[in-house]
């Protein structure tokens, strides 16, 4: 399995990346914390990790670290406009329940 | 479901944690909301994709109130109710607005700030620019997908104490936490980055619509320090529209046109100006009411002979900020454009040419500012950007001191001293037995009180009783980042305190900022006479109370024809305390002294006597083999 990204979601993230001038890609995972248990972390790369799982998508480099990975297997990252507010949003196969507002979630 | 954001490495907020901060450019025509998103800080957008919001405010007859783009039209058919650069009449009363007769408004002149009465009824500039700061903070708030944590707003580099604290007070009526207020240019400079560029001195050249800013700011260490600012409060974009418009009524003979007819040609003059920015040559097509059609070809190098001596006007308020810093032009190593008039390649020329190299001019002069604070406002939110690590200074732009004996002034921080700041200096009583002092907080660059600016005033009771010139009492002046000052006083030996916040008397206009810097250099010489004579005055009033006060005690000492002779002498020096020449002042006094030497003398034996009345001998003797 494997962490993807939407070709819009790709098209965001690579313009970013050029904009802020470094980085090697984004970092997806997870933490524990959150009203529902876990949260979700998105962030820019300056240094892949050994450890690090490092997935592609449309040309942009996704590293998820392997203790992430099962919370998030399979799971999809979309960019989308909802009125004036625009950002990322998680298509994850494994969640079971999130909290109302999306940020964290159960498996 | 909430829309993330990629943050930098190891700054993933928790949920429901983010740190939503924005820079807000409240300006006198626009407004606009800044943030840094993704690490990259981006201008905020209405739905109409449109980044500037008309600082244009209409209260409207059924209660409503629009504001921005919705509020334009009633410009024309409402203008009474629809209120335009709300930011003029901020922190000032009714005098310190200037063409208050050209103005639609119904003002109601109240203390400390000027109010607008309006169909929904009387409104203050603080609650006008709180619809409008509403507005930014809904758009803000929509499009960030949550509450805001705080705002950075930015002020003009002039903007007073009363002008910064209504900026603050509509802030918070509008439901927004203000983290800091932040000067205009400075924001400007943060915008480009020069806070990541080399060591050494930076410029900010600030041409908006109505007015000219200038800063000099030093970057060391990554800390920015602001070393000058100056300006010029009537000087911008719209005297380039004017030039234009002469320059169309000159070239197709147009005497008298009509009010119609010259509001078409001025809009018809603004566009061909930017027109220019882009081209080599700019044509206006036009038909009057007088049936005249007006067809003319304005070239660029025309517009720029035309309106030249606008541009040399600006480089006057940047030679005196270069002073004030110290500084020669070839010392600035980058200079920031900020301003839309700044887009004219003329100007960017002049400016060039004056410091010897290219301006900087790749971000939008518009949106500088509100980028500028927006990177701010997430600094201080507690969210960070890439590599970035600093702090920053402000200067203040007017001396403050305070009231001495004889209306002089005592500067306890001089202009542009770095802010935050808190300088304490001593005073002390001037009378015997004094126990209570009076503060006088007064800002300005003149020797005299009455030609500074007051700003508050308090009083300090509870000093012990002591003789004239016993009692120290420590005044501390503090001012706060954002420019807000408050003034402390504690009497050293007993500890009694009192204190003021400035919440000052609203008003001062930029106009009198400047003039007032300006008297401050033009007076130097008339200044420095005057506080002679005050000083002279001070001393006189002191030395006089001092002999009336031995005359009242031990008279005795004296004949009579000695009595009148020093009666005499001190009517000369009263007589002279009426004239001006304090050297004259200062004979007269020292006349005084003289003459009551002999005087002096015998109270100082008689007191000598009466110290040794009724002592023993053998004490007396010690301390004469002691000494």
């Amino acid at each position: 399995m494997a962490v993807t990204l939407t070709e819009k979601a790709a098209r965001h993230v690579s313009n970013y990346m050029t904009k802020r001038g470094k980085g090697v890609g984004i970092r997806f995972g997870v933490r524990t914390s959150g009203c529902s248990g876990m949260a979700y972390k998105l962030e820019f790369v300056d240094d892949v990790q050994a450890e690090d799982l490092v997935f592609e998508s449309f040309g942009v480099k996704v590293m998820v670290d392997p203790k992430s990975l099962p919370y998030i297997d399979g799971t999809e990252l979309d960019f989308v406009r909802e009125g004036l507010n625009e950002g990322f949003k998680f298509n994850n196969p494994n969640v079971k329940n999130e909290c109302g507002c999306g940020e964290s979630f159960n498996v | 479901m909430a829309l993330l954001q990629i943050s930098e490495p190891g700054e993933s907020t928790a949920p429901h944690q983010h740190r939503l901060a924005v820079g807000i450019d409240l300006g006198t025509t626009n407004s606009l909301v800044a943030t840094v998103r993704n690490s990259m800080p981006v201008v905020l957008n209405d739905l109409e994709g449109r980044a500037l919001l008309p600082s244009i405010v209409y209260y409207k007859p059924d209660g409503g109130v629009d504001v921005g783009y919705d509020a334009q039209p009633a410009q024309a058919s409402d203008p009474r109710n629809c209120i335009v650069s709300v930011k003029r009449f901020m922190g000032r009363g009714l005098r310190d607005v200037t063409h208050v007769e050209t103005m639609p408004y119904d003002f109601v002149d109240s203390e400390g700030m000027v109010r607008l009465r309006t169909v929904q009824g009387v409104r203050s500039p603080v609650e006008v620019s709180a619809e409008i700061l509403r507005v930014l903070r809904d758009r803000a708030e929509a499009s960030l997908g949550g509450e805001l944590t705080g705002a950075v707003i930015t002020v003009p580099a002039y903007f007073d104490d009363a002008q910064r604290q209504a900026t603050k007070d509509a802030a918070r009526l509008a439901g927004i936490n203000v983290f800091r207020l932040l000067n205009e240019p400075t924001a400007a400079a943060i915008a480009y980055g020069l806070d990541n560029a080399a060591e050494g001195v930076y410029a900010v050249y600030d041409l908006g619509g109505g007015t000219f800013d200038f800063s000099v700011l030093k970057l060391s260490r990554g800390v920015f320090e602001v070393l000058a600012t100056s300006g010029d409060a009537a000087l911008g974009g719209d005297d380039f529209d004017q030039r234009a418009y002469c320059w169309m009524l000159d070239t197709a003979n147009i005497r008298f046109p009509s009010a119609k007819d010259s509001r078409r040609m001025l809009l018809k003059a603004r566009e061909m100006k930017e027109h220019l920015t882009g081209h080599d040559e700019a044509r206006v097509v036009m038909t009057l009411s007088t049936e005249q059609v007006v067809d003319l070809t304005l070239s660029r190098d025309t517009f720029a002979d035309t309106t030249k001596h606008l541009v040399a006007k600006t480089l006057a308020p940047v030679r005196k900020a270069l002073r004030d810093a110290g500084l020669q032009p070839e010392d600035v190593k980058g200079v920031v454009m900020v301003g839309g008039a700044t887009r004219m390649p003329h100007v960017q020329r002049a400016v060039g040419e004056f410091f010897g190299q290219t301006p900087l001019t790749n971000l939008d002069p518009d949106k500088v500012v509100a980028i500028g604070a927006a990177i701010q406002a997430n600094a201080l939110a507690g969210n960070r950007m890439a590599d970035e690590d600093w702090l920053l200074l402000d200067v203040i732009p007017l001396s403050l001191g305070l009231e001495t004996m004889g209306g002089l002034v005592e500067k306890v921080i001089p202009r542009n001293s770095t802010i935050p700041i808190a300088r304490a200096q001593e005073f002390t009583t001037f009378k015997d037995g004094q126990t209570a002092m009076a503060f006088h907080v007064v800002q300005g660059e003149r020797e005299l009180v009455s030609d500074c600016r007051s700003l508050a005033r308090f009083e300090l009771r509870g000093i012990p009783p002591m003789v004239a010139g016993a009692a120290r009492i420590r005044v501390t002046f503090q001012v706060d980042a954002d420019g807000l000052l408050s003034v402390s006083a504690r009497e050293m030996t007993s500890g009694v305190e009192a204190q003021v916040q400035v919440k000052p008397s609203y008003g001062l206009s930029d106009d009198e900022i400047a003039n007032m810097l300006q008297s401050g250099f033009d007076f130097a010489n008339a200044d420095m006479q005057a506080r002679a004579l005050s000083e002279q005055r001070v001393e006189a009033q002191r030395g006089l109370e001092a002999v009336q006060a031995a005359l009242d005690v031990d008279s005795a000492l004296l004949n009579a024809e000695e009595r009148a002779a020093i009666e005499q002498t001190m009517q000369n020096v009263r007589a002279k305390m009426a004239g001006e020449d304090h050297r004259a002042i200062k004979e007269a006094v020292e006349q005084l002294n003289r003459d009551t030497t002999e005087f002096a003398a015998r109270r100082m034996d008689q007191s000598v006597r009466r110290a040794l009345a009724g002592q023993r001998v053998d004490t007396i003797t010690f301390s004469k083999s002691a000494t």
